[in-house]
């Protein structure tokens, strides 16, 4: 039989295709990290690649090999569809002996993924979704959460403005677990501070780049703040357009959930003036800017954002506690190691000290920021001012009002 | 002040307006697709991708070599629609003499690869891109503040969409592309170079494309899933106007782009759900679509 050029070419594809088939070898010392988040899609900035960058340098910075622990990093796409991802997580679980996941950004996946790691025993640590259920009603002994949630942000910066005299509101809400969480939550805050709420679009996401209608919509009901329920390039977007309308003479922008990577995107002549809440920035003090020139060399394009730097830091502490309490214990029992890493202090170049509350709340300070004017920037990425600190256990819902299940047990 | 069905007359025009800015690229880009179709019989799937691309060369000879908006309109579809010719003559017309699905198939894997490799390059966020001194600002018009760059958009829209027509129904450049439609054994035996008249075809369609993506950059931000957000609404536009109907593409992208803009006002929820529902009706009662010719 003769081997034709196409013949060789269909077995090369066919073969890039079967799944790699590894032996089942008893999976003894090799502690497994799969970091699962939107490679491709709209969040792939403020998760993605850099996030899995983070966690790789976290594992060299606790310096695993030196003491002994052999680590694997695994990374996927979960697309944003819970279905995905819960699909990948058990995929770990049950074929690649993965002990814990971090990241996955995009709540509706966020919470769906904690399911499959309460099934199945393992550690989680999330870090890119927003929604405040994870360590409210769906709460878990697997789960950890890391940078900020819906709360924190609505608290942070919703608080800021409506002090700052803006009392009616207009939301525009992209139609998902996290939008809404995020719109109840601010609107929450609004009306408590004798606020009201005018109106709000919610419109269907990931699907929708124009926004002009809604904004129109905002602006004809005399709001005086814009509240942008969304993230990403939704975020860059709604403010880029609002722009463009005219918006931002009459109402003041609130962007909910804004990365360093999306103010880069607007550029300082359209995001000056924003007000916005993270929870780190590479600009705070010598170690956060030595973290961040460590990881920006791997990837030149993108500062660290909140998120990868929690990737960072929940990876460390993850590691400390699977050294503190053995490689085999770790990987037998999830809940156990994450119970272990409640048990004590995190410490790490990009959060500094903070320490993890009962229903797995990671307390770490929130910083409202004031993006800078063109004129006051030094150079790149020098963006943020500093407005307000609020403590991590302030910063985040009270205990009593999450209603954990942990909590009553 | 009046109103119909509880939203303010003001408000409703303004989205009227919104909504036929929307339906100037949907007319775009389901223009260049209908052409291509029509033509040369390739669904192609990678029209999202070369709206991005368009923007994308804008963005770059602005950035790398400091070419402005005004001569980026020109340049940047000659570009992409050079990336055309090269694609056609080495990949897609080979498939021509195959089923409808083999074009589909290649096309919407040309789609990834080229979304694949931007954003492995530029990253999701997205560029910024100014608009041009000359179109920024914005007039009020009464009822609602008209940025002076969207007012743009639905002229260049319109003008170029009837340019398009024109060439292709009244000229005798467009007869001979309608014919070897047709037959392309009898004009190429009437001495035409069918083959190159394909090419030019394509290059055209992808050139109306990326035309459309430079006109998009500065509003949306220039990123690598900006086209993948258009093209499955884009299809649809075409569908309902009658595959490879040249007329049908505009005034369905154009009525759509209304459509879809008073969806926003009175069930956002559903604004991206609207145009398959009437892409289901048309399919229903008239399956070649509005202005499409039965087979």
């Amino acid at each position: 039989m003769s081997i034709s050029r196409r013949l060789l070419l269909g077995a090369g594809a066919a073969s890039a295709v079967v799944p790699w088939v590894k032996p089942a070898r008893a999976a003894g010392g090799v502690v497994r990290i799969g970091v699962l988040n939107d490679q491709s899609g709209p969040y792939r900035d403020v998760s993605g690649v850099n996030s899995v960058v983070c966690v790789k340098q976290a594992v060299q910075d606790f310096g695993a090999a030196s003491k002994g622990l052999a680590v694997e990093v695994l990374a996927a796409d979960h697309q944003n569809k819970p279905d995905v991802g819960a699909g990948i997580a058990r995929q770990w679980f049950d074929r690649d002996g993965v002990d814990m996941i971090i990241d996955v950004p995009t709540s509706s996946v966020g919470l769906a993924v904690a399911s499959v790691c309460r099934e199945k025993n393992r550690a989680y640590i999330n870090v890119g979704a927003g929604t405040a259920e994870l360590t409210g009603k769906q709460c878990a002994p697997t789960t950890i959460h890391w940078a900020y949630d819906t709360w924190m942000l609505a608290h942070s910066t919703g608080g800021a403005l409506v002090k700052a005299g803006g009392d009616t509101w207009y939301f525009l809400t992209a139609d998902y677990v996290f939008g809404h969480d995020l719109e109840r939550q601010t609107s929450g805050f609004v009306n408590d501070a004798g606020g009201k709420v005018l109106g709000h679009s919610t419109y269907p996401f990931p699907s929708t780049s124009d926004f002009s209608s809604f904004l129109l919509q905002a602006q004809a009901t005399g709001a005086k703040v814009l509240g942008l329920a969304n993230a990403g390039a939704d975020t860059v977007n709604s403010i880029k357009q609002a722009h463009e309308f005219g918006l931002t003479g009459k109402m003041r922008i609130a962007a909910l959930l804004m990365f360093i990577t999306d103010v880069h995107a607007l550029g300082l002549d359209t995001a000056q003036g924003l007000v916005l809440t993270e929870s780190f920035y590479w600009d705070m003090n010598e170690k956060t800017r030595a973290f961040a020139a460590r990881i920006k060399d791997k990837t030149p394009n993108n500062m660290p954002n909140m998120v990868q730097a929690g990737c960072y830091a929940g990876t460390i502490h993850y590691l400390k506690a699977v050294a503190d309490m053995g490689v085999a214990a770790a990987k037998a029992d999830g809940a156990a190691s994450v119970a272990r890493m409640k048990a004590m202090p995190t410490e790490d170049d990009a959060f500094g000290t903070c320490h993890i509350r009962e229903d797995g709340r990671v307390l770490v300070p929130a910083y409202l920021f004031e993006v800078k004017k063109p004129s006051e920037s030094k150079g790149a990425w020098d963006y943020y001012k500093l407005m307000v600190t609020t403590p991590g256990d302030q910063a985040f819902r009270p205990l009593k009002d999450g209603n954990c299940s942990l909590i009553h047990a | 002040m009046f109103s119909i069905f509880g939203v303010p007359g003001p408000l409703l025009f303004g989205q009227l307006l919104l909504g036929l800015i929307n339906g100037g690229f949907y007319a775009m880009l389901s223009l260049g697709l209908a052409v291509i179709f029509g033509m040369l019989n390739i669904i192609n799937f990678a029209h999202g991708a070369v709206f991005m691309m368009g923007a994308f060369v804008a963005w770059m000879l602005l950035n790398y070599l400091g070419v402005n908006y005004w001569f980026a309109l020109i340049l940047s579809p000659l570009i992409v629609a050079a990336f055309g010719v090269v694609l056609e003559k080495t990949i897609i017309s080979r498939l021509y003499a195959l089923d409808h699905l083999y074009g589909l198939l290649l096309t919407f894997g040309l789609a990834l690869v080229i979304e694949g490799l931007f954003r492995n390059e530029y990253g999701s966020s997205g560029m910024p891109y100014q608009i041009p001194a000359l179109l920024s600002g914005a007039v009020n018009l009464g009822f609602m503040f008209l940025p002076i760059y969207r007012g743009w958009v639905i002229v260049a829209a319109v003008v170029v969409c009837f340019a398009t027509w024109l060439l292709i129904e009244k000229t005798k450049l467009g007869s001979l592309l309608r014919a070897a439609t047709e037959n392309p054994a009898l004009v190429q035996a009437f001495g035409v170079n069918v083959p190159r008249l394909v090419t030019l075809t394509f290059a055209g369609g992808v050139a109306l494309a990326a035309f459309a993506g430079v006109l998009a950059a500065p509003i949306y931000s220039v990123n690598p899933n900006m086209g993948s957000n258009f093209i499955n609404t884009v299809f649809a536009v075409v569908v309902i106007g009658g595959m490879g109907s040249i007329f049908g593409a505009i005034v369905s992208g154009f009525g759509l782009g209304v459509i879809e803009g008073l969806t926003k006002v009175f069930y956002p929820q559903a604004s991206d759900t609207v145009i398959f529902v009437v892409m289901v009706l048309v399919l229903l009662t008239r399956p070649a679509g509005l202005f499409g010719k039965a087979a």
